[in-house]
């Protein structure tokens, strides 16, 4: 029999069974506009942590003190292994394009009546472009006032917010720790930062923080900057190989200090994010998986009533692979309609959420498109095969004088 | 000889009892016959139908079909057999549903592969006299119009042997007897055809009459 033929006859047969024919499509409907949708808010949700991550700077590494290999091993601020003369000698590393020394710790900040506890983060000058801040109003302190503990400070905008301080009060004195500190600049707000909030403290040169905010003669860490973003994992190996000549290890499982790569971080978040997205999507494909049960049993029900029709047929010389051509066929059409459909369905909701919810940005991609319409036409033709092939076996005889 | 049986013995399981619907039949038909099956209700005649309409096989003897062991073959086969050397007729007429006159008369040739089936369709019904009523559907048509369509669907692959059960158990006498004069017809233009029947006034049609009893054929000598 001619495929046209067969097409049109199952088409007909759909036809005159409408309601039948859409309520068995509906599973499948609902089932693919579920997968895309989910994977959209999915990739939505991925792609925005990845472009939040990357405001940070893709080219950025931080040593850490503390054995960061070992599970429990001793980490933080206490550990006192790092030193202004490390961050110096690291600078002269190939492919490091800038070194800020960082003590930070926590202080509280103070001006006029307003309080505000915040991180204060002593640094080199070279940390605002590392990390890609930026100056709103006012100045970024200079090398030769780091070079003398000079009192300054640099507020994010939401320290500054908190304090009520605006770029009419730049000159002011600001109190940290009950000490006085010129304000001197504000940065730009960064935004979108919910890990830690980037726009929450206070700047400070490292020299003022160490010897005279917190007293201490070691760093917290220190930041580099890469000349290259594509030569990140040379670059750690030569810093760690650097900080193992000048602590004298030899066995890199007794650093006593960690570098990080943010592509690491960029790693580990995309995988959270990815999992994510297959868990939505995975609880998506059960309902795909439930329509297309839905499919098999309205067939089931189908071949039942067309018995005496399965047994003309076969009368009149349909083989049994005919049979089976025609019934799945059917199924394979409500599925592969249902599918585009549904994915229509999907994508507006995919568009709908992403207009109304300020959460989620749903992403749409070819690939979560192409997979739901293959899942369905996949589900239509492994739900649809059973019926079909139980059609096919029918003893024609049985089938003739059936009622 | 088209067709020849041998012993043929068909056993239908009822619960624990055993029914020998055919009980060793033996017969043999040739080329050009109109020969009537006969016998009361139960007797085996639609059993015997169906083994020669290779609708289902026996369960031991053979049966030869122009030529060929038909009791030895699989599925396809027989279908293939059923499509291009059987046509069939039934009581009950057995058409598709929803589907046009001309549309179920082109059903053989599609499962036959053929591509021009709206004109030879169309040629088979005007043969049976429904020129006009192509388009209709069988719920359109009366009864003997629709066993014109079946005899329409049954001719259409030009079959070697026509095999009608009961075809006119559900028609008027008046009907019943146009579709047996348009059996008369085709037969004196060289078609082999079996008939079916418990009614001796349609078998009196018949150039010959096998008589069942039983599962077995009693007497089947040509008569007159
Ligand atoms: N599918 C079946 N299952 C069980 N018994 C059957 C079946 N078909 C026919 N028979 C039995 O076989 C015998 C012959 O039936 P059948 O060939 O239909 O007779 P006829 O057509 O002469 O009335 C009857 O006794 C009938 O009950
Ligand atoms: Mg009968």
């Amino acid at each position: 029999m001619l495929f046209v033929t067969i097409v049109k006859s199952a088409l007909k047969s759909l036809w005159s069974n409408k309601l039948r024919s859409f309520l068995a499509m509906l599973g499948i409907i609902i089932g693919v506009g579920a997968v895309i949708a989910m994977l959209a808010i999915g990739t939505g949700t991925q792609q925005d942590v990845l472009s939040r991550i990357q405001t940070m700077g893709t080219n950025r590494l931080s040593v850490r003190p503390g054995q960061g290999h070992t599970p429990g091993g001793v980490r933080g601020d206490d550990v006192q292994t790092l030193t202004v003369e490390d961050a110096e000698a690291l600078l002269a590393i190939q492919g490091v394009n800038t070194v800020a020394p960082m003590a930070q710790g926590s202080a509280q900040l103070k001006y006029q009546n307003n309080n505000s506890r915040s991180r204060v983060v002593g640094t080199a000058v070279t940390y605002l472009s590392s990390n890609n801040f930026q100056v709103e109003h006012g100045r970024f302190f200079t090398d030769s006032e780091a070079d003398r503990n000079a009192r300054v400070v640099v507020l994010g905008s939401e320290a500054a917010g908190t304090l009520e301080l605006t770029r009419f009060d730049i000159g002011k004195p600001v109190k940290i720790n009950g000490l006085n500190f010129e304000f001197i600049g504000m940065l730009k707000a960064k935004g979108g930062d919910s890990f830690f909030s980037a726009d929450d403290m206070a700047i400070v040169p490292y020299t003022t923080a160490m010897n005279i905010l917190f007293g201490m003669d070691y760093l917290s860490g220190i930041e580099i900057q890469a000349k290259d973003s594509n030569k990140m994992k040379q670059v750690e190996e030569a810093i760690a190989a650097e900080l193992r000549k000048r602590h004298k290890i030899t066995n890199p499982d007794e650093d006593d200090f960690e570098v990080r790569n943010q592509a690491d971080i960029i790693e580990t978040m995309s995988g959270v994010t990815k999992t994510f997205t297959y868990l939505l999507g995975g609880i998506a494909a059960i309902s795909l998986l439930v329509g297309g049960i839905g499919i098999m049993n309205i067939m089931l029900v189908t071949v039942t009533e067309r018995t005496r029709e399965i047994g003309i047929r076969k009368a009149i010389g349909a083989r049994d692979r005919d049979i089976l051509q025609q019934f799945l066929l059917e199924s394979l059409i409500m599925s592969a309609l249902g599918g585009l459909i549904g994915m229509a369905a999907g994508i507006g909701a995919a568009v709908a959420i992403g207009r109304f919810s300020q959460d989620f940005n749903p992403v749409v991609t070819a690939q979560s498109v192409l997979l739901a319409i293959g899942f369905s036409a996949g589900v239509g033709i492994f739900f649809g095969f059973y019926p079909a092939w139980r059609a096919a076996q029918l003893n024609p005889i049985e089938c003739l004088y059936y009622e | 000889m088209l067709i020849q049986t041998r012993d043929l013995v068909k056993v239908y399981q009822m619960g624990a009892a055993q029914v020998r619907a055919l009980d060793g039949v033996s017969i043999t038909i040739s080329q050009g016959e109109m020969v009537s099956v006969i016998g009361a209700s139960g007797s085996g005649k639609t059993t015997l139908m169906n083994l020669l309409g290779c609708l289902d096989q026996p369960d031991s003897g053979s049966y030869v079909l122009a030529g060929e062991d038909v009791s030895r073959m699989n599925r396809d086969q027989l279908a293939h057999v059923r499509n291009k050397r059987i046509g069939f007729v039934f009581q009950s007429f057995n058409l598709l549903p929803r589907i046009s006159a001309r549309e179920n008369v082109e059903l053989p040739l599609q499962y036959a592969g053929r591509k021009d089936t709206h004109r030879a369709a169309a040629a088979a019904l005007e043969a049976v006299g429904l020129a006009d009523r192509m388009h209709h559907e069988p719920a359109q048509l009366s009864g003997g119009q629709r066993q014109r369509v079946a005899v329409a669907r049954a001719l259409v692959n030009d079959p070697d042997i026509l095999l009608a059960d009961e075809p006119t158990g559900n028609l008027d006498s008046r009907t019943g007897e146009e579709i047996l004069a348009l059996f008369e017809d085709l037969n004196r233009q060289g078609r082999t055809i079996i008939i079916v029947t418990h009614d001796a006034g349609v078998a009196a049609r018949c150039a010959r009459a096998i008589r069942m009893k039983d599962g077995r054929v009693i007497d089947g000598p040509a008569k007159g």
